[in-house]
């Protein structure tokens, strides 16, 4: 689960991880009022949304006076967003965070993440802050610093000194450092993150470090154990269609397309949304009902096909494990009742309780298209957007 | 032959007093799995249908002589429950638990550094030798006994496609594997091909891959340098988006890394006889496994 910039800065604060002085503010007069306790220029004003590249869209911005946070806090607060990571549509701006601006000496890149391939926590560092860490890595990966920790054993004083003597550091911006970087691997390890990333982390002119940005992630498996960073979703910054599904249990990511798909297990699912692309369509989402499914969720699931207007035609795909297929066809006959298909619904069925279920389908009077594989699912998908 | 599991493995199952377990439980039962003991805390003395249930997997193993767990517990006490059967001495554990927690998983890692016990999962399906032992969530109906084809896999209802295929074209399996689509595993593929590699049995392996991670370009390397037997494989998830978890935990295409192009580009020049098109992998399969 993602969380803004500045619910990561304060839980950096809590966890004490140096960051700049500043609040969050939704209005131009909540600006103000935020500058004022700030009590001095320049201020920072950054527009909060998930996504990263706010600067180079326009999202980030310097002020000097009164006048001109009035005229930033307007131009972004309600502006749409547009970056690498937001997509041609962009989001919208709704809130700000207001700071105090620093004297900044030097700019660092600091991050922490899980290590597939090691099966350890990885520190990784560069010189090159402010910087697409990818592009370092991509470019020149020797400036790269990682430093692998034992989760068990966690943090040592030998792993701190390998990551502050790689980035150049002595004195008293060392001993700064070192205190950022245990404070940061304990809320890392704390908060059970799947990311926290500092670029870019600076050194100010005083030799302090200070976390400039703040990016935090955390395991969405783990929320059960954090009810105050469950609190922290913003569903504003979701898919409706998303969130809607989440209510119910599904797996729904939306996407461009026009052949809806139902689909038990994750891997099936992404392998029929290929089999659709393969068949000269394009996949609307990627739908997991999972393995538990009842008849309600797949109505659910159904519905939430029908309601994205682009779809212009749907395909059922069950492997039938320990979701039978009779639970999946009544779900099915259960959504039609309730919802006008007007749309092609081709329906493969394989696996436990299929010829209950192909019953079910076929006593229900729906005009469904049955396919015998998927080789032939594919066909009948392609007929529909031909 | 097969590997790993077969009809003289016996069995624990941790959580065999939930909804979950006992379901299971009772599938792996009709199949023909020597189920030996079950584990709930609190439950030790009572009986899941005639299997003795134990308050710990320590006292399970030395009244049963169980050698596999297989785990059916909530995530909150996923990693605890793996960690105890790894100190019980058993020497194959098979978590089917989906939604354990990264750091979990990373600390258990750690944990079971140095010990010879093998994890397989967590979230998969288990593993089955057909006809002999089914030691999870799969169907086992779909599955042909007597090999000689070796599946190995990152997904569930995926695999269940993969070996109906075979089953439908005469191809028989020695042993199907669930790997887990979760970023931190136990068993990784190359253990997997390693195994079918040196099991007589096995005359060919089918290794289903999705993206994320680099775990099918690690093994295409493995198989060009170590592998003698025909391997098909195919990745799931040339569709998806960058930077959205597809599912799996372990499913996220994160920058250029974790490509579907990237990993089938990996697997073909590792030798592997990819397929593009799921519909068709019977079909290709039936090709490349010819007079094995």
């Amino acid at each position: 689960m993602k969380i803004h910039e500045y619910q990561a800065k304060a839980l950096f604060r809590a966890n004490g991880v140096a960051t700049p002085v500043g609040n969050v503010a939704f209005s131009v007069d909540e600006a103000l009022a935020q500058v004022e306790e700030l009590g001095g220029y320049p201020v920072v004003i950054k527009a909060q949304i998930h996504a990263g590249g706010r600067g180079k869209g326009g999202g980030v911005k310097l002020a000097h006076s009164k006048a001109e946070v009035k005229e930033v806090v307007s131009d972004i607060l309600g502006m749409t967003l547009t970056t690498k990571q937001t997509g041609p549509q962009g989001k919208l701006v709704d809130k700000i965070l207001v700071e105090e601006g620093l004297d900044i000496r030097h700019e660092f890149y600091l991050s922490i993440l899980p290590d597939r391939q090691t099966d350890s926590v990885m520190i990784m560092a560069s010189r090159e802050g402010g910087m697409d860490i990818e592009e370092v890595a991509e470019k020149s990966p020797d400036k790269l610093i990682k430093v692998r920790v034992n989760p068990l054993a966690g943090l040592q004083g030998f792993h701190v000194r390998e990551v502050a003597f790689g980035l150049g550091l002595g004195g008293e911006t060392f001993k700064s450092f070192a205190t950022l970087l245990r404070s940061l691997f304990a809320l890392f390890m704390e908060y059970d993150c799947s990311l926290v990333e500092i670029n870019p982390l600076v050194v100010l002119t005083d030799g302090n470090v200070v976390a400039l940005d703040a990016k935090v992630d955390v395991d969405s498996n783990s929320l059960y154990r954090h009810p105050d960073i469950t609190e922290m979703r913003d569903e504003s910054e979701e898919d409706p269609l998303e969130v809607e599904a989440s209510k119910y249990g599904l797996n729904y990511i939306n996407l461009d397309g026009n052949i809806g798909n139902m689909v038990n297990g994750a891997g099936l699912a992404m392998a029929t949304m290929d089999i659709i692309q393969q068949a000269g369509a394009t996949p609307a989402n990627f739908l997991d009902v999972g393995g538990g499914a009842s008849a309600d969720m797949v109505e659910q699931g159904f519905r939430l096909i029908l309601s994205d207007a682009r779809v212009k035609g749907v395909l059922i795909n069950i492997f039938g494990g320990i979701l039978r297929c009779d639970v999946l066809a009544e779900g099915v006959v259960q959504a039609a009742r309730t919802v006008d298909i007007k749309i092609p619904v081709v329906v493969r069925m394989e696996g436990t309780n299929v010829e209950r279920g192909r019953q079910i389908l076929l006593e229900s009077g729906l005009n469904l298209i049955t396919a015998t594989d998927l080789a032939d699912a594919a066909k009948k998908v392609a007929a529909i957007v031909a | 032959m097969a590997i790993w599991v077969n009809e003289a493995t016996r069995v624990v199952v941790q959580g065999i007093t939930g909804k979950e377990g006992q379901f299971h439980t009772r599938a792996c039962v009709e199949y023909g799995t020597n189920v030996v003991a079950g584990v709930t805390p609190g439950k030790g003395g009572q009986f899941m249908d005639e299997i003795p249930v134990f308050n710990t997997v320590a006292q399970a193993v030395s009244a049963t002589g169980a050698d596999t767990s297989l785990i059916f517990v909530p995530p909150p006490f996923a990693a605890d429950a793996i960690m105890e059967a790894a100190d019980s001495g058993v020497a194959l554990i098979v978590c089917i638990t989906e939604g354990i927690p990264v750091m979990d998983m990373l600390k258990v890692k750690a944990f079971l550094g140095g010990k010879s016990v093998r994890l397989l999962g967590p979230n998969c399906p288990g593993v089955i030798t057909p006809g002999a032992c089914k030691l999870g969530i799969m169907p086992g109906m779909i599955h042909k006994p007597g090999g000689p084809i070796g599946v190995v896999s990152r997904s569930g209802t995926l695999t269940y496609e993969v070996v109906d295929q075979l089953t439908k074209r005469g191809l028989g399996q020695t042993t199907c594997i669930g790997i887990g689509g979760d970023p931190i595993n136990g068993t990784d593929f190359i253990d997997c091909l390693a195994a079918f590699e040196a099991d007589p049995q096995t005359k060919g392996v089918v290794m289903v891959g999705e993206i994320g991670g680099s775990a099918e370009e690690e093994a295409s390397a493995f198989i060009k340098a170590e592998m003698s037997k025909p391997v098909v494989g195919f990745i799931a998830g040339i569709t998806a988006p960058p930077g959205r978890r597809m599912g799996h935990a372990g499913a996220i295409v994160t920058g250029s890394a974790g490509t579907a192009a990237g990993k089938i580009a990996a697997l073909e020049a590792g030798g592997v006889h990819v397929c593009e098109n799921l519909g068709g992998l019977g079909d290709l399969c039936a090709t490349v496994f010819a007079g094995l």
